[in-house]
């Protein structure tokens, strides 16, 4: 992998188990380790647990049983800086886009003339410093998710997180941004954990992809793609991917087989 | 971008109807009570003939109304701050709010005026017993309806409670509380005439339009007392068409109900 030299984090997880009160697992005993620099794409079913996973992987919710490792720590107030991309660009409507961007940068209490060049450089690097004075409502959707990607990484996160990020976005600009995302990855390196519905998506972005089962989530099988990276658009002709997007798609349908 | 213009003549032929209706029924009541409906023009005659007293009258009304309003607006942020925080204290909190909503405001104003005295001090706490319930009840709803994604965000980036309130669910309940603002911008005149009807007084600067309703009434002034319901219905759009630009200038830029782009 052609990588700089930015502090990624792994991710260990043992035994992790998850379930909501006393009812059926919603993750069953998972056990993965992702190296630094992974990017890790997460595929399955409804009801596999894909965003139960991640919401761990943030400490938005506790895990029932086992143990989480990020970077050696189990994931908390001191746990390394963590992104997380929702499947909505969840902006606050009533701040330009700029100030949105700031927004972790000043809630951490970074001095302004800081905030401010940080905040030009990844406008920048999402291709809307153009953009930058005008309200969420007024870009679309696809914008909305750069200014929320933008916003994701202010704070040079070592983990990423997203979940369904270009879900709601028709395909060519899905495409294009997932080959910006590619880009990013190559100046700032980071971990990522991916989920998503899209197997071209997951193959396209990730060098491990992780089929998913539903009830109980469990790993069901994982699929190395050994395509090089940078990937570009020519990736997608490439038969190489082909043959994975075809290998992906034949687990995800032996999983969702066992669900029937 | 034009403001959307609102079509006036339709409303012109209405208003001009509704006047030629009103010197129509003047043709078939029957003589002796006739004095019962003054004819438009005796109404505007009226105006300029007490044009003081009516002048006088809605100023004090603008006042009491003013700060019953005010007040209710203070002390409804605060209690729905207070509200939104804790589960407990509003469940503890909110059957009493509601209550008050239920307390008739005319038993209560001779409480009142033996309390605090008649005239502005009685008509301000109407007024804002009439106000305080559509504030704090939409500014709470706002405050605990904020998007709960957003407010993971904030955890994820580690905002501190204070910072989750005023950054977050602050703005965030801005239209709720201006949808509140509206209903108490429409309430607080009648709350003011309503409160100087039952505890209004004509000393220090003289009563306001609910006082000046007993007094025309008793002296059976027909077209005085049409000219001072007028007024009040002109207080009225004044206190509406303030709150509205209010609500305006703070949503018009990111808020999508007002939304002009056709997408």
């Amino acid at each position: 992998m052609t990588e700089t030299a930015a502090p990624a984090c792994s991710v260990d997880l043992s035994r992790v188990t998850k379930r909501f009160g006393s009812g059926p697992a919603v993750l069953d005993e998972l056990d993965f380790a992702a190296r630094a620099g992974d990017f890790v794409a997460i595929i399955g079913p409804s009801g596999c647990g894909k965003s139960t996973l991640l919401r761990l992987l943030a400490g938005l919710s506790p895990l029932t049983a086992g143990t989480l490792h990020i970077d050696g720590q189990p994931p908390g107030v001191d746990s390394p800086e963590l992104a997380y991309v929702f499947q909505e660009p969840t902006l606050l409507a009533w701040l330009k886009v700029a100030a949105n961007v700031e927004l972790p940068l000043s809630l951490r209490g970074v001095p302004a003339a800081q905030r401010r060049s940080i905040v030009a450089r990844c406008l920048r690097q999402v291709r809307l410093e153009e953009r930058a004075e005008a309200f969420p409502r007024q870009l679309s959707g696809g914008q909305q998710m750069r200014v929320s990607l933008a916003r994701a990484l202010v704070l040079q996160p070592r983990l990423l997180l997203l979940d369904e990020p270009f879900g709601a976005l028709d395909e060519m600009t899905r495409n294009h941004l997932n080959e910006e995302l590619l880009d990013l990855r190559e100046q700032q390196g980071w971990t990522a954990f991916f989920v998503t519905h899209s197997v071209a998506e997951a193959v396209f972005l990730a060098n491990r992809v992780i089929v998913m089962s539903a009830h109980p989530g469990r790993i069901a099988h994982e699929v190395k793609i050994d395509l090089p990276y940078p990937r570009v658009r020519a990736t997608r002709e490439d038969p190489a991917f082909q043959r994975l997007v075809a290998a992906v798609t034949h687990h995800l349908h032996s999983v969702e087989g066992d669900a029937r | 971008m034009s403001r959307r213009r609102i079509p006036v003549i339709p409303a012109v032929i209405a208003g001009i109807a509704f006047i030629g209706l009103w010197y129509g029924v003047r043709e078939v009541i029957s003589p002796s009570r006739v004095f019962m409906l003054p004819p438009p023009h005796a109404v505007l005659q009226a105006f300029a003939v007490h044009a003081d007293e009516l002048l006088l009258a809605s100023r004090n009304t603008a006042i009491g109304a003013l700060l019953g309003f005010a007040l209710a607006v203070l002390v409804s942020g605060s209690m729905a701050l207070l509200l939104s925080v804790s589960n407990l204290i509003r469940s503890a909190l909110y059957p009493y709010l509601m209550m008050m909503q239920m307390m008739p405001v005319i038993v209560i104003a001779p409480v009142l005026v033996l309390w605090v005295g008649a005239g502005l001090p009685s008509v301000t706490i109407i007024t804002f017993l009439i106000c305080f319930f559509p504030l704090v009840v939409n500014t709470t709803q706002g405050l605990i309806s904020t998007d709960r994604k957003l407010v993971e965000l904030f955890h994820l980036y580690r905002a501190t409670k204070w910072q989750e309130i005023v950054r977050l669910r602050v703005p965030a309940a801005l239209p709720y509380f201006f949808t509140g603002l509206r209903i108490a911008g429409t309430l607080a005149p009648i709350g003011a005439i309503v409160g100087d009807f039952s505890a209004g007084s004509s000393g220090g600067h003289g009563g306001g339009l609910g006082f000046l309703t007993l007094i025309y009434g008793a002296q059976f002034k027909m077209a005085a007392l049409f000219a001072t319901v007028l007024s009040g219905c002109m207080l009225g759009f004044v206190f509406v068409a303030t709150v509205s630009g209010l609500s305006w200038l703070s949503l018009h830029q990111w808020h999508d109900a007002y939304d002009k782009s056709d997408h």
